[in-house]
């Protein structure tokens, strides 16, 4: 099992996911620069992980869309391969056009950071899979741009599709229907802005992210 | 002599804030008039703040050495052992007058200096802590200061991605017009692997990277070394400006060109910019600089060299590199994005010479700059000691008053703002602001060790009696760490007061260090880092003396560490130590009566280390994990927090049920709390110290019940409402 964790410049939460993945899974982690133009050969997850990317200056997540890397990750996962963006991971996802909808500025306009419940709203997902039937599961969320917003057909499509992964049981910061994490139509592109790259074992609070890593893995 | 000195120049020293002696003595040891650019370079130089002139003689009295003791005070930051060839570095400092004048801009920018004084030394920064004191929430500034301060800490230190998992915040009208903002920073690095500043020999290449160099901030340096009047706000342009993207990259590339080898010294750029960093550099190793200014990363066109000197632009870094590494630089820089340019080189001149568009604008002797610093020794008067308290009644109404003191400014739960800071990234973090637990805990990345961290001071002790106030920062940041089950280690102190020419205030200042400096001896408790801020003062009234201590201890099993809200209905709660019930200078005084009066608590340093050795061994051995230490509001509002974390109510009894006993504020105490039937151990250990250890409640229902001897009720209060009154105050305040 083989995932790659890209690094863009600003990325805070690289090593993060990194440690996390090989904690969950034993899978090895490669480490990718913005700047490559070539994933790993064989892949299995791909990671966008969490920070602040080109300093969030522009729009979160715009300008790391536009790496030249992505195009990889895009091709990659129009194969197939598993790709998980964690917070400003699932902002650059949006931004590339990789899932719908966008992150806004928190309904206060703070940044937000604490332990948030989470309904598995979709546990067949191949992120969700492994949660042997699990409704509920605990991750901590730390952002300032969270506020998932997406137009009203397109919540609609995304609930009738399954396409919602998870739903906060109390809403951080203001996000439509209080959507948590979504997946792509193809199923195999997940975009959440809770972290389960701090969720990874009992002494941080949670083991429950360990679970995401290890299903994204066996159904590679 | 060539004596009088021109009008000019003059005047100018004494708008940078020399004095005519300085500015003498400037004369004298360069045998002519300095021009402006040299004047500029002695005035920060010289400035309270970089010469540390006022409290160098009594900084002196503080240990700084131990066994774990790596590098002390003198380097950019302490370092310390923490075993298995692991060091940990550390130092707080304050960004006072900056974060008054521009709130965001200047915590943050305190938050990114604090932790480029950790990464110049080689270390991963870990953890950031911050010590905040606000004006009276009354103030009409207030709110403001408190909104601007927060978002610039979590702004910057968010975006670096080091959590911020400790820290304290005050309300005081001492503090109205002139906050105080501490920020520290931890960091981990290898022993064998650490960077110091001393320019090894001459011929070095000097390097700058990271931004660019602008006119932001020209003599903060000397602003932080005056004190304030009404025209203040007019200094905003003295204040820098942050940019925390710029130094995330800036710490991955410091700290991957280190890695490469390359590095023979290293400063960043904080204080008086590339003043102080260049004379360090070049004093410390007893060699010379030349600098070319025209090769300065510049963000602004037709800066000169002056400009260039004294700006504080910030997210920058000087190094000196090996002969032939200056490629490996280039790569690393052009990696990262970053400005960079070889600026100059080092000499055997012991000069400072600077060159611009082929100009000699500077040619001084380093020593004087370096070492011939100013050094006074200000006269002093002894603070008078406050006449002993009255006996104090209990109060009529227990429930209003218990309700009241658990909903003030000071204990009220400060989630508004801790929620702002990201507590978690990095994934090691095992106790941070939202835990209850008296310190906060970050695991030592794969390892099973982890760093506990606090910062502690209670103002209105120092300012009572500055020897005792001393003292218990020192002691309370001890036992905050102790009740987490960390072995304590060393101190940072951020040594706050109002100006020093006027005697009071220097008495203050040489009483605090005294009573710091003996805590710090009693409990093997070393100063390996520090930081001076002199002249909080506006209009003439100085702050509250505050002498905030930042420490850091080990736990040796991250497994072995203990908090309190985790206490379970059917446990025993235990009081250990000796309570007296000293009232003066209490929370309680202060916040129900309107009064600051009595002498502040004393602290026995004997009884503090052995009641603390008992505690950290139960925890260290598995006895217990529920410990909550006694401090602002003293027993019942221990009582009352670790209820209130742990969801569970406690109903204390005994002699312990009057206003003396319950609120008064003895020092080296701590509640600990177990199943009953293993409460032995704990009075059989107790009893073999010599520390007084009584069972003193039960932990069970949903309230706080306080009954005397007899089982009459003195009072009783739902957690429920104990808990609206402690959260709520915050977000009414702050409107949101």
């Amino acid at each position: 099992m083989k995932a790659a964790v890209i690094v863009f410049p600003g990325s805070n939460c690289d090593r993060d996911c990194k440690v996390a993945i090989e904690r969950s899974t034993g899978a090895s982690v490669d480490m990718v620069w913005h700047g490559d133009t070539a994933l790993p050969a064989g892949v299995d997850l791909i990671v966008l992980p969490g920070g602040f990317s080109y300093g969030d200056y522009l729009r979160c997540g715009a300008m790391a869309a536009l790496s030249p890397i992505m195009a990889e990750v895009k091709a990659a996962a129009e194969r197939g391969v598993a790709t998980v963006g964690i917070c400003n991971g699932f902002q650059v996802l949006c931004e590339a056009g990789m899932l719908p909808g966008a992150l806004l500025r928190n309904e206060r306009l703070k940044y937000v950071c604490k332990p948030v419940e989470l309904e598995v709203t979709n546990a067949q997902t191949r992120f969700t899979a492994g949660d042997k039937g699990r409704r509920e599961v605990a991750m901590t969320v730390g952002n300032g741009e969270g506020n998932f917003f997406a137009d009203e057909a397109t919540l609609d499509r995304l609930e009738g599709e399954g396409q919602v992964v998870f739903r906060y049981l109390e809403n951080p910061n203001g996000s439509a229907r209080a959507i948590a994490g979504i997946v792509n139509g193809a199923g195999n592109v997940l975009g959440l802005m809770p972290h389960p790259d701090r969720a990874f074992e009992a002494e941080l609070g949670s083991a429950d992210g360990a679970d995401l890593f290890r299903s994204a893995l066996a159904s590679a | 002599m060539s004596a009088q000195p021109s009008k000019t120049l003059a005047e100018s020293a004494a708008e940078f804030g020399l004095n005519p002696e300085e500015y003498a003595v400037i004369l004298k040891r360069l045998n002519r008039e300095p021009n402006m650019v040299e004047l500029g370079v002695f005035s920060v130089m010289w400035s309270e703040h970089c010469s540390y002139k006022s409290s160098k003689k009594h900084l002196s009295k503080f240990p700084t050495k131990g066994p774990r003791v790596i590098c002390g005070p003198g380097e950019n930051a302490g370092v310390v052992d923490i075993g298995d060839g692991q060091a940990c570095i550390f130092k707080m400092e304050s960004h006072n007058h900056p974060s008054y004048i521009e709130p965001y801009q200047g915590a943050a920018t305190g938050v990114g200096g604090i932790m480029r004084d950790v990464f110049t030394m080689g270390a991963r920064p870990i953890a950031l802590l911050n010590a905040l004191r606000f004006g009276d929430p009354s103030h009409p500034k207030t709110r403001r200061l408190v909104a601007g301060v927060v978002s610039g800490i979590g702004g910057y230190g968010n975006c670096v991605g080091v959590p911020t998992v400790a820290g304290e915040t005050n309300f005081h009208s001492g503090y109205d017009g002139n906050i105080l903002v501490n920020a520290m920073c931890v960091g981990l690095a290898d022993a064998d692997k650490i960077f110091y500043s001393a320019a090894p020999s001459a011929g070095l290449p000097v390097v700058y990277f990271g931004s660019k160099t602008g006119r932001d901030g020209i003599h903060g340096a000397t602003m932080a070394s005056q004190e304030f009047d009404d025209a203040s706000d007019e200094k905003r342009p003295t204040v820098q400006v942050g940019d925390p993207f710029a130094e995330k990259l800036l710490i991955e590339a410091t700290l991957e060109l280190m890695a490469s080898g390359a590095v023979a010294a290293i400063q960043d750029m904080g204080a008086a910019g590339l003043t102080s960093s260049s004379v360090e550099m070049a004093g410390k190793g007893e060699v010379g600089i030349e600098l070319d200014l025209y090769a300065v990363p510049q963000r602004e066109d037709g800066m000169s060299a002056y400009e260039m000197m004294l700006s504080e632009s910030q997210e920058r870094m000087l190094a000196i590199l090996k002969p032939g590494r200056e490629a490996d630089g280039q790569r690393i820089f052009q990696k990262w994005g970053l400005d960079a340019a070889t600026i100059g080189f080092t000499t055997d001149t012991g000069r400072l010479v600077l060159k611009h568009k082929g100009q000699t604008v500077c040619d001084v002797p380093l020593a004087p700059l370096f070492d011939d610093a100013p050094l006074y020794d200000r006269p002093w008067t002894v603070t008078p000691a406050r006449p002993a308290l009255e006996a104090i009644p209990d109060p009529a109404d227990w429930r209003g008053a218990v309700l009241k003191l658990v909903a003030c400014p000071d204990l009220a739960s400060k989630r508004w703002l801790w929620e702002q800071y990201d507590r978690h990234v990095m994934a090691d973090t095992l106790a941070d602001s939202a835990t209850a637990a008296d310190a906060g805990i970050v695991r030592v990345h794969g390892t099973k060790k982890a760093l506990a961290v606090t910062s502690d001071c209670t103002p209105r002790y120092v300012q009572a009696d500055p020897y005792e106030g001393g003292k218990q920062a020192v002691a309370e940041a001890w036992r905050n760490l102790t009740a987490v089950g960390a072995d304590p280690i060393a101190i940072t102190d951020n040594l706050n007061f109002g100006n020093p020419e006027r005697p009071e205030i220097m008495g203050q200042i040489v009483r605090a260090i005294d009573g710091m400096a003996e805590a710090c001896r009693a409990l093997d408790f070393p100063v390996v880092s520090g930081n001076v801020s002199l002249y909080n003062e506006t209009n003439g009234a100085a702050i509250p003396p505050t002498p905030t201590v930042g420490a850091v201890g080990l736990l040796p099993d991250s497994t072995k560490r203990a908090g309190y809200g985790k206490l379970l209905a059917g446990d025993v709660v235990i009081l250990v130590g000796e309570t007296r019930g000293h009232l003066g200078q209490s929370l309680y005084l202060r916040e129900i009566l309107g009064r600051e009066d009595g002498p502040p608590p004393p602290v026995d340093l004997t009884a503090e280390r052995r009641n603390g050795d008992l505690v950290r061994g139960l925890i260290q051995d598995g006895i217990v994990t529920t410990v909550h230490d006694l401090s602002d509001g003293g027993l019942l509002v221990a009582a009352v927090e670790m209820a209130l974390a742990s969801k569970v109510g406690i109903a204390l009894s005994g002699q312990h049920a009057d206003l003396a006993m319950l609120l008064g504020e003895d020092q080296g105490r701590y509640l600990i709390a177990l199943p009953a039937h293993q409460a032995d151990e704990v009075y059989d250990r107790a009893e073999k110290a010599g520390v007084a250890a009584e069972p003193i409640g039960t932990a069970g229902g949903c309230e706080i019940a306080v009954a005397d001897a007899k089982g009459t009720l003195l009072f009783a209060i739902d957690l429920d409402d104990l808990r609206a009154a402690n959260e709520g105050w915050m977000p009414a305040f702050m409107g949101v």
